[in-house]
């Protein structure tokens, strides 16, 4: 199944690089899932890598270490400038928060590309973390499933963001886009569904 | 319905920690410092390493109260050491609520057999290794993440260097090894069969390792990283020098920039003097903590 499916997206996504932000976190595995869609990856350490990107993932990790690292190395306002011109991002987890407009802890918001508002930690600690399968309509109707580690959640989104999943209920929503930005509270790469990085590979495909 | 405790939550949050490092603090203030320094964890104890082993007798669990203000004070996870075997211990900061518990030879252990269950619990182990066999027996028991003892206390990272060359080196063996000679090495490592055919197949551990015991510089982590750690855990090395702070800081900057040496040289400048060292060859062979656990 999972053989059938790597051949057919070999073809699709064959042209594409991907920049992983390889500050720190779980950029291995977002490696394996991108590279097994059949694009290329290149782990962005320094702000010059990121014109040869086509899309960007901010992976999962530690939100705060992520954010010193990205201010001390001046990557904000060259992903910022290249998400204006269309750049399209993906962020998991930390990812989220690093892209929200808001964080609802009254924290400043990092990059503030997305018009949302992250809750931090949302989920709870270790001990909350959990795996479940979501209802994604966007993705067919064989549930995903996600894996939530002291997982964020977003409380409300502004104009233009389509809310595309929500775990229990609807206050807490967990999959959402708007335009060239995506981004999960949970961990796709984590699995060997590849749908998610599917549906952001064609966002980097039809831009290019 | 939302499973809870799976092992792919449990080593996952290790996955999240990866390129980054953990630190020891044994108070608030510390706690903050490392936070802000950009620790992707804390560990959360009475006494560092180098203190322990200065004050000698037995070392147990931090007091669950400082462990608390840690845990109300920095919004990174919280680490906390059990002693080996000291199963109530981990009952109790499972109870806490702490993000995973060091089931570590650092302090004294309260089995001279056995160690804990890891599977009987919903928050995740990190154990200490010397060689692939223990790293294995440990992942065995239940441990969601490992780390290379090195000899903690030191400041020396000479066997932080010995542990990770021969975890590394026991693994590329494995790798070249036919089907049917793993049952033997298997028996060879004192290590469960399934994970050393794992092993073999993949020539990588099943979970992330990291790198402890004497790193003092940010070199010192630099070489853990290019050596194979996914990251590093930093105990009396911040704590124990003249400048916390920055120091803590130049070690998060050369754990991810580990293959720049440029930005080594830039972050080594002018950080003060290191932790003062101890020359393994001169402690006790009694007196080596790495030689606790089975």
């Amino acid at each position: 199944m999972r053989g059938a499916n790597i051949i057919k997206a070999e073809k699709e996504f064959s042209n594409l690089t991907v920049g992983i932000l390889a500050l720190q976190g779980a950029v291995a595995e977002h490696a394996r899932v991108v590279t097994d869609c059949g694009a290329s990856y290149l782990e962005i350490k320094k702000s010059q890598q990121l014109d040869k990107v086509d899309g960007l993932i901010i992976p999962g990790g530690e939100s705060t270490t992520m954010r010193k690292l990205m201010t001390k190395y001046g990557m904000i306002e060259p992903i910022k400038e290249l998400a204006a011109q269309g750049l399209p991002i993906f962020g998991t987890c930390a990812g989220l928060i690093l892209l929200a407009k808001e964080i609802s802890s009254g924290e400043p918001a990092v990059l503030g590309l997305m018009n949302i508002t992250a809750r931090r930690n949302a989920f709870g600690r270790q001990a909350d973390s959990f795996e479940t399968d979501l209802t994604i309509s966007a993705l067919g109707k064989e549930p995903f499933k996600a894996v939530f580690i002291r997982a964020p959640w977003i409380d409300s989104v502004g104009k233009g963001v389509n809310i595309l999943a929500c775990f229990p209920d609807c206050g807490r929503i967990v999959l959402a886009e708007e335009d060239n930005i995506l981004v999960s509270a949970f961990h796709p790469e984590l699995t060997d569904d590849m749908r998610i990085h599917q549906y952001f590979l064609n966002k980097v495909k039809t831009r290019t | 319905m939302a499973e809870k405790g799976t092992y792919r939550v449990k080593a996952g949050l290790a996955e999240m920690l990866k390129g980054g490092v953990i630190m020891d603090v044994t108070n608030v203030q510390q706690a903050k410092i490392a936070e802000d320094a950009g620790a992707v964890a804390v560990m959360a104890l009475e006494r560092v390493p180098a203190d322990i082993r200065a004050a000698g007798g037995v070392a147990r669990m931090a007091d669950p109260a400082i462990i608390e203000n840690i845990m109300k004070t920095v919004s990174i996870p919280v680490m906390a050491k059990a002693r080996i075997g000291h199963f109530v211990e981990a009952q109790i900061l499972q109870s806490l609520g702490v993000d995973y518990i060091d089931e570590s030879e650092v302090l004294t252990p309260a089995d001279e057999k056995y160690h804990i269950d890891k599977w009987s619990f919903d928050v995740p182990f990190v154990c200490g290794a010397v060689n692939l066999g223990e790293a294995l027996r440990r992942i065995g028991e239940g441990a969601a993440m490992v780390r290379t003892k090195g000899e903690a206390g030191t400041g020396n990272v000479v066997e932080a260097v010995r542990h990770m060359r021969t975890i590394r080196g026991e693994m590329a063996w494995l790798t070249k090894l036919g089907p049917e000679e793993l049952m033997s090495a298997a028996k060879e490592l004192k290590a469960p069969v399934e994970l050393v055919r794992e092993v073999a197949k993949s020539g990588r551990l099943p979970v992330v390792n990291f790198s402890a015991g004497g790193i003092a510089t940010p070199a010192d982590a630099a070489l853990m990283m290019q050596l194979g750690a996914d990251g590093v855990f930093v105990g009396s090395g911040i704590f124990k020098s003249s400048d916390p702070s920055n120091r803590a800081k130049a070690i998060v900057e050369a754990t991810t920039h580990c293959n720049d040496p440029k930005v080594l040289s830039e972050v080594s400048k002018s950080l003060g003097e290191a932790m003062p060292g101890l020359e393994i060859s001169e402690i006790d062979s009694n007196n080596l903590i790495q030689n606790r656990g089975w």
